[in-house]
């Protein structure tokens, strides 16, 4: 057993630290809030040569056949360095392109993905119907050659600029909501399709998008007509680890610096830290994030060899989500009135912790899981 | 032992019913929608002739005597004022107003001289004066005696120079409940004094400081020899840490946050009542149930907490830790009931007032925003905890 990375890991965390320390530094993240990508072109272009986008796509498709080890290293330092573009929602759409796609499909999607050239992002939660759940509304109708969808899809990241969106629509209703779903690889700038940028609380970029008879032909459908449920449940495996990474990230950034400001800040003639209730918040954080760092990671290795995560998967989603609440308000609860103030960093990765806990499961959806998993 | 109303107060609490129903202004709700820390030049403007008001009823000053502009009402009168009030959750009347009338009046009231009670004090209960805080600085928040904004004596002048900070609504402020050290040689909490001072004074600079929400509530306050008349002191020279104290004492008995609390369950319980997922109303859902159900729990207790220190109030016992307890809570409250609302809203509550699909007018993003700063303000909950294991326990702490 080693629960440390190795070298080509450690290689990649510290040359993706190294690449936002450059890139994008807290001003340029600032800077990026009202932009429209969330990151530059030039960034954006930057990431794709470096390979990245391809990450975890396979050699023949030109990624860098890497695995959700991998993928995690990367979201763990965006995390840490409040990082938004379309990175995430354009790989996992890619993870399930991959995963579900035809020869095809995947010839003409991927390698254009790893060149940066195709933004990309699933829409699968409704207004009913959000982490995933399959109790989809949204319709796709048989129609000759074609489909044709109906249906309004909430929180979808990036759509407003994406090239493809993946839609989860029912074809058919079967005897559990489960049955009868379909992945359709959607024209971005198809006729019907309508975005609607919301206004969150992290700014990053989350659309409504309503599908009004949207025409789509027959080989858009990704995967098997009516059986796309467990290629979801594979895909939200994969994003929820890379969620808890990003999290993760996030945590190992608030603890430093609140550690740090601990040491600084005196009050009563020494040090925060030297309060021993402030030192315990301290220690508490350093456990969370210590804890989160290990079942995220036990999951992406369990994913990293094909072998069943379900449980772990959920695990960390879960626990990431509840140190999350805990570390930043601690972190906010140590840096008093500073933490409160715009330009103090810390409500940046308060927000960020409150987004990625909403994406993907939430500790409740996964500790039912959890539950399920252990017999329950 | 009675945990009722008397029938008066009861009359009492359908008489501001009724008046906040007719007279809240409408637009308030529509337009604005601010929560804690947020208010803009137009949301002023109407929060300050709704406060007028609510001064010329005597209801900004419900437990102020008559003859300075208040009801005369007991402790309990302004419980239930502020318990209507705040049952409509964040309406114009706000933080300025609990400290002008409910913690500096008072004070004023008790350790003032009658020169200063005429002219403070009806003027603040009528809604005509806005006072601001002047404690915190840059390197004494919670230990708050090291302060260094120095008040030197000249003639029949104080010359002040120092900085204050995080002084909330400084800005729109008339005149600065100002602490200021004028004895540097004395043992720190003995030589400090407290000042109340037009803002307008030649030497003081307010700069705005933006908060997390975006909005500019609290400020810098900048002194610059800024020369004040020795009747600008509340009570006497370096008698400033008792006046405090007494401040303090007013500022640690609200019951307005577990008021605003339950007004805000039942918005979530409304909406559980509303709101589909996976082919259920989010109210049948038992981990949900369980969760707003807690949240009642503990709201009524920290409701029951503030009403025993309003007991105490009300019989003219002494205070010692009994509001830094309730307020432990309370603090802790506000940031429970902003995470679990945020875990039953699920991908929602990421949605900012005035977004498409935002639920409950978005208010839920913007009290988790809020949350940030409830265990802080007004002294950390660090801080009280120290006071009820020293005060309420005995406990020596180093
Ligand atoms: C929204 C807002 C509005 C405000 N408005 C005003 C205002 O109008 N006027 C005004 O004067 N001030 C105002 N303040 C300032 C407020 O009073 C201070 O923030 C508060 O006293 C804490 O001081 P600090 O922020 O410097 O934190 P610090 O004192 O630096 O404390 C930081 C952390 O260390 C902890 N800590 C400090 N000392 C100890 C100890 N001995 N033992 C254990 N833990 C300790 C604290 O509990 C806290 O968690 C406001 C603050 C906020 C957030």
């Amino acid at each position: 057993m080693d629960l440390e990375f190795n070298k080509e890991q450690q290689l990649l965390k510290s040359s993706v630290q190294d690449f936002l320390k450059k890139e994008s530094p807290m001003t340029v993240v600032r800077e990026m809030l009202s932009d429209e990508m969330g990151c530059s072109k030039k960034v954006w272009k930057k990431m794709a040569e470096l390979g990245w986008l391809g990450i975890v796509a396979p050699d023949e498709y030109e990624g860098l056949e890497g695995n959700l080890i991998d993928l995690a290293i990367i979201m763990e330092e965006m995390g840490a360095a409040c990082f938004t573009s379309p990175f995430f929602s354009t790989v996992i759409s890619g993870i399930a392109v991959n995963e579900a796609g035809s020869e095809d499909q995947k010839k003409s999607i991927l390698p254009k993905m790893v060149d940066g050239k195709l933004i990309m992002t699933l829409a699968t939660d409704e207004s009913e119907a959000w982490f995933g759940s399959p109790h989809i509304s949204t319709t796709a109708a048989e129609d000759g050659d074609n489909y044709v969808i109906n249906g309004t899809k909430l929180f979808v990241l990036n759509a407003h600029i994406a090239d493809k969106i993946i839609c989860l629509a029912r074809t058919s209703d079967g005897e559990k909501p489960e049955d009868g779903l379909t992945f359709f690889i959607v024209d971005g700038k198809a006729d019907g399709v309508t975005c609607h940028m919301l206004d969150t609380l992290a700014n990053d970029k989350q659309n409504e998008v309503i599908f009004e008879n949207v025409k789509v032909p027959k080989s858009s459908v990704l995967g098997e007509v009516g059986n796309a449920w467990d290629a979801l449940e594979k895909v939200k495996q994969f994003a929820s680890v890379a969620k808890s990474a990003e999290s993760l990230g996030g945590l190992v950034s608030v603890l430093d610096m609140t550690a740090k400001y601990a040491k600084d800040r005196k009050q009563f003639g020494r040090p925060l830290g030297g309060f021993q209730v402030i030192a315990h918040y301290l220690a508490d954080m350093m456990v969370d994030v210590d804890g989160s760092r290990v079942i995220t990671y036990k999951a992406a290795w369990l994913l990293s060899k094909g072998l069943p995560a379900e449980k772990e998967v959920s695990m960390a989603k879960s626990f990431v989500s509840e140190a999350s609440q805990r570390v930043t308000i601690n972190g906010h609860q140590i840096h008093g009135a500073m933490g409160f103030c715009d330009e103090h960093d810390m409500h940046l990765y308060y927000r960020n912790a409150k987004t990625t806990e909403m994406q993907f499961g939430d500790s409740d959806y996964h500790l039912e899981k959890v539950a399920v998993e252990i017999g329950l | 032992m009675d945990y009722s109303f008397t029938p008066e107060e009861d009359a009492f609490r359908k008489e501001i019913s009724d008046f906040l129903d007719k007279e809240l202004p409408s637009e308030w709700f529509e337009k604005f929608r601010y929560t804690y820390w947020e208010e803009d030049d137009e949301s002023w403007e109407i929060t300050k002739s709704w406060n007028k008001k609510l001064g010329e009823k005597g209801y900004l000053g419900v437990g102020l005597p008559k003859e300075y502009g208040g009801l005369g009402g007991s402790h309990f009168h302004h419980v239930v004022f502020e318990e209507e009030l705040y049952s409509r959750g964040r309406t114009p009347t706000w933080i300025e107003k609990n400290i002008t009338v409910d913690w500096i009046s008072p004070t004023l009231l008790e350790v003032g001289t009658e020169e200063q009670k005429e002219k403070f004090v009806k003027p603040a209960a009528k809604g005509d004066l806005v006072f601001c805080l002047g404690y915190s600085e840059p390197d004494s928040g919670s230990d708050l005696a090291s302060m260094t904004t120095s008040a030197v004596e000249d003639g029949d002048e104080f010359i002040i120079n120092g900085q204050k900070t995080w002084t909330t609504m400084a800005h729109r402020a008339d005149y600065i409940w100002l602490a200021a050290r004028t004895d540097p040689d004395a043992p720190p909490h003995k030589g400090i004094t407290i000042f109340l001072i037009d803002m307008k004074t030649p030497g003081i600079t307010v700069r705005p400081i933006i908060n997390m929400l975006h909005s500019h509530s609290y400020n810098e306050v900048f002194f610059d020899n800024c020369r004040v008349p020795k009747s600008a002191i509340i009570n006497q020279k370096n008698m400033g840490w008792y006046v405090m104290m007494v401040a303090l004492n007013h500022e640690r008995g609200g019951v307005n946050f577990p008021s605003h609390m339950k007004q805000l369950l039942g918005e979530l319980v409304q909406y559980c009542k509303t709101i589909k997922r996976d082919g259920k109303y989010l109210s049948e859902d038992s981990v949900i149930r369980k969760k707003l159900a807690k949240l009642a729990v503990e709201i009524e207790v920290t409701t029951l907490l503030n009403y025993r220190t309003t007991c105490l109030q009300h019989k003219g016992k002494k205070i010692t830790h009994e509001g830094s307890l309730a307020k432990i809570l309370c603090n802790d409250m506000w940031t429970k009931l902003a995470q679990i609302s945020t875990e039953i809203l699920g991908p929602f509550v990421l949605l900012d007032r005035f977004s498409r699909r935002a639920p409950i007018h978005g208010d839920m993003a913007r009290y988790f925003l809020n949350a940030a700063s409830m265990g802080v303000g007004g002294g950390a909950t660090e801080i009280q905890r120290n006071v009820v294991a020293q005060m309420g326990l005995g406990f020596k702490l180093k």
